[in-house]
């Protein structure tokens, strides 16, 4: 199944033997070369993902679990197995630990909804950083409204790192719960997973992960990260939109009340009683996404044959390369300049908006991302509107670097 | 640069952005905030009326250049107009900006260097924004205009 273009095991990713996978990447964009820098936002899909989707369709289609036809069979067994996949891909202990979501804003609900409804009361606490994305402020914002609980902030230093004194200090015997984002997407900072989680066990606080910027770019290792809650989204690591993973320790998921309910959830329902499924099962009410999930099986199946280290340093140089180009570029400031980063390259330029950088940038083919990037709180604290933020994935390229350094010279040029 | 881009980005449009005019508050005047939520602008747009004309405006705030050239072009062309007349020309200029790109445009003097922005459609908000804020302020509902 798996159609890598070039595979070398131990050597350096050369992004031109993968770039003909991804059919997308082949068009023109305002009469130029598209250069896709905008992968934080969503990823181009492989077109072994896309054939996936349509043998799905033409081939396996049949609604999951219970069908005692062979479509059906099939369709479950293929919905299974990517659960399986996806359960390697992160090194979770069992399958049962991978709840099927739309993704990760809905991953994080479920826990807030889930989890947090049952174990969060009156003067509890939960604490998430200044650098979380709307979908993981929102959720336990509502949770906090319902239940009366407070929201605690870890704070962030200039250059976009979490204080992680001030963390400890935070933490109560009131804290019922950490949220903290893996790879901040609108930073690119790298946060310390594992130490956040040693320093919240250490007072059996448990830990969710936001890990959407994280997966398609780094190996990820839920066992020894330590954490209790994982959530990702398959769009954002090569996969379909739609489907997406949470992952959670067994204990906790089994002692967690249901999410929504609906068919499949369910064990046995009478008018006066009903009992639940087992996890995941349990968390997943209704017709789930099968083609969803088995697209984003084929997803890992092509980002594992490549091989995490690969792709890491891949776009660990395109980071170190960038860095240096934007630099050069008079009047950029880059927002986001921790030790520890992804390939997440966010600036401002002097009297020039990111809005109109982002037009300029669009009419030389280039594809960026300019705005608050869903953290408007990150953004006061930065004490700016608005970043321009160009993110890089398996396929991008030294040239495409060069290509967004030679547009932000244009822009210059305009706004001279 | 391509012929669309250099018609946004006109001179005039890139000297409103880096000298606004009217940049600054009125006291004691209507006023209501505009929001963008796309990109997280606000300007805040004031005026002053006197025997129902607009006697002064003015607007504050950070933005992008075709938001910010329009609410410096807007507050020029709207003083000493009468209310009628604001909303009119209110209505001339929604309309230049988002007629097809391809219709012939109405010549709305100074302010028509910003019917460019037709052929960028996710832009147009950004030049309505400083217009939405200001017929609010008209109707001094004291409150933050939402271009969504």
């Amino acid at each position: 199944m798996v159609n890598v273009s070039a595979v070398h095991a131990a050597s350096a990713l050369d992004p031109a033997t993968i770039r003909p996978d991804f059919p997308i990447l082949r068009q023109r964009v305002h009469g130029k070369p598209l250069v896709y820098l905008d992968n934080a936002a969503t990823t181009q899909k492989p077109q072994s993902v896309l054939d996936r989707l349509v043998q799905y369709y033409a081939e396996e289609n049949a609604n999951v679990h219970r069908g005692v036809h062979t479509l059906s069979e099939r369709a479950t067994e293929a919905y299974e197995r990517a659960r399986e996949t996806r359960r390697r891909f992160l090194n979770a202990a069992a399958s049962r630990e991978i709840v099927f979501v739309r993704g990760t804003t809905e991953g994080i609900n479920l826990v807030a909804q889930t989890y947090g409804r049952a174990n969060v009361g009156r003067g509890d606490e939960i604490v998430i950083s200044t650098m979380e994305h709307h979908s993981n402020i929102v959720p336990w914002q509502i949770l906090c409204e319902e239940k009366d609980a407070r929201l605690r902030i870890i704070p962030i230093t200039d250059s976009g790192e979490m204080r992680l004194d001030e963390f400890e200090r935070l933490l109560s015997d009131r804290t019922r719960l950490v949220s903290v984002v893996h790879v901040s997407n609108a930073l690119g900072t790298i946060n310390p997973v594992e130490e956040i989680v040693r320093i919240a066990h250490a007072r059996s606080i448990p830990v969710l992960v936001d890990g959407a910027q994280a997966v398609a770019h780094m190996k990820v290792d839920v066992q020894s990260l330590g954490c209790d809650f994982y959530a990702f989204s398959g769009h954002k690591m090569l996969g379909p939109m739609g489907i997406g993973g949470l992952y959670g320790k067994t204990s906790l998921l089994e002692t967690m009340p249901p999410y929504q309910a609906g068919g499949d959830m369910i064990s046995s329902v009478t008018f006066e009683r009903t009992l639940y499924n087992v996890v995941p099962h349990k968390f997943e009410a209704g017709t789930p996404n099968v083609a969803g999930a088995v697209g984003l099986a084929a997803a890992i199946d092509y980002l594992t044959a490549i091989g995490a280290d690969r792709i890491e340093a891949h776009e660990r140089e395109l980071l170190a390369y960038g860095t240096e180009m934007l630099s050069r570029v008079p009047g950029l400031r880059l927002t986001g300049t921790a030790a520890e980063k992804a390939g997440i390259l966010s600036f401002v330029l002097d009297g020039v908006h990111p809005h109109d950088i982002g037009t300029i940038l669009d009419r030389e083919g280039v594809a960026i991302r300019t705005g608050h990037h869903c953290c408007q709180p990150l953004m006061q604290r930065l004490g700016v509107p608005a970043t321009a933020r160009a993110s890089f994935a398996l396929y991008n390229t030294r040239d495409e670097v060069d290509a967004l350094a030679r547009a932000l010279l244009k822009v210059r040029e305009v706004f001279a | 640069m391509s012929s669309d881009l250099e018609e946004l980005y006109q001179e005039v449009i890139l000297d409103h952005n880096k000298r606004p005019r009217n940049f600054r508050a009125i006291e004691n005047g209507r006023k209501a905030e505009g929001y963008n939520p796309l990109c997280g602008d606000r300007l805040t747009v004031y005026l002053r009326l006197a025997d129902g004309v607009i006697a002064d405006a003015s607007f504050q705030g950070a933005g992008c250049a075709i938001s910010k050239a329009s609410a410096s072009l807007m507050t020029d062309s709207m003083k000493g107009k009468t209310l009628a007349e604001a909303e009119a020309l209110f209505e001339r200029f929604h309309q230049m900006i988002t007629a097809p790109p391809e219709a012939p445009s109405e010549d709305l003097g100074k302010l028509s260097v910003l019917s460019g922005v037709r052929r960028f459609p996710i832009r147009v908000k950004c030049a309505a924004l400083a217009w939405h804020a200001f017929r609010a302020a008209i109707d001094a509902r004291d409150e933050v205009i939402s271009t969504e």
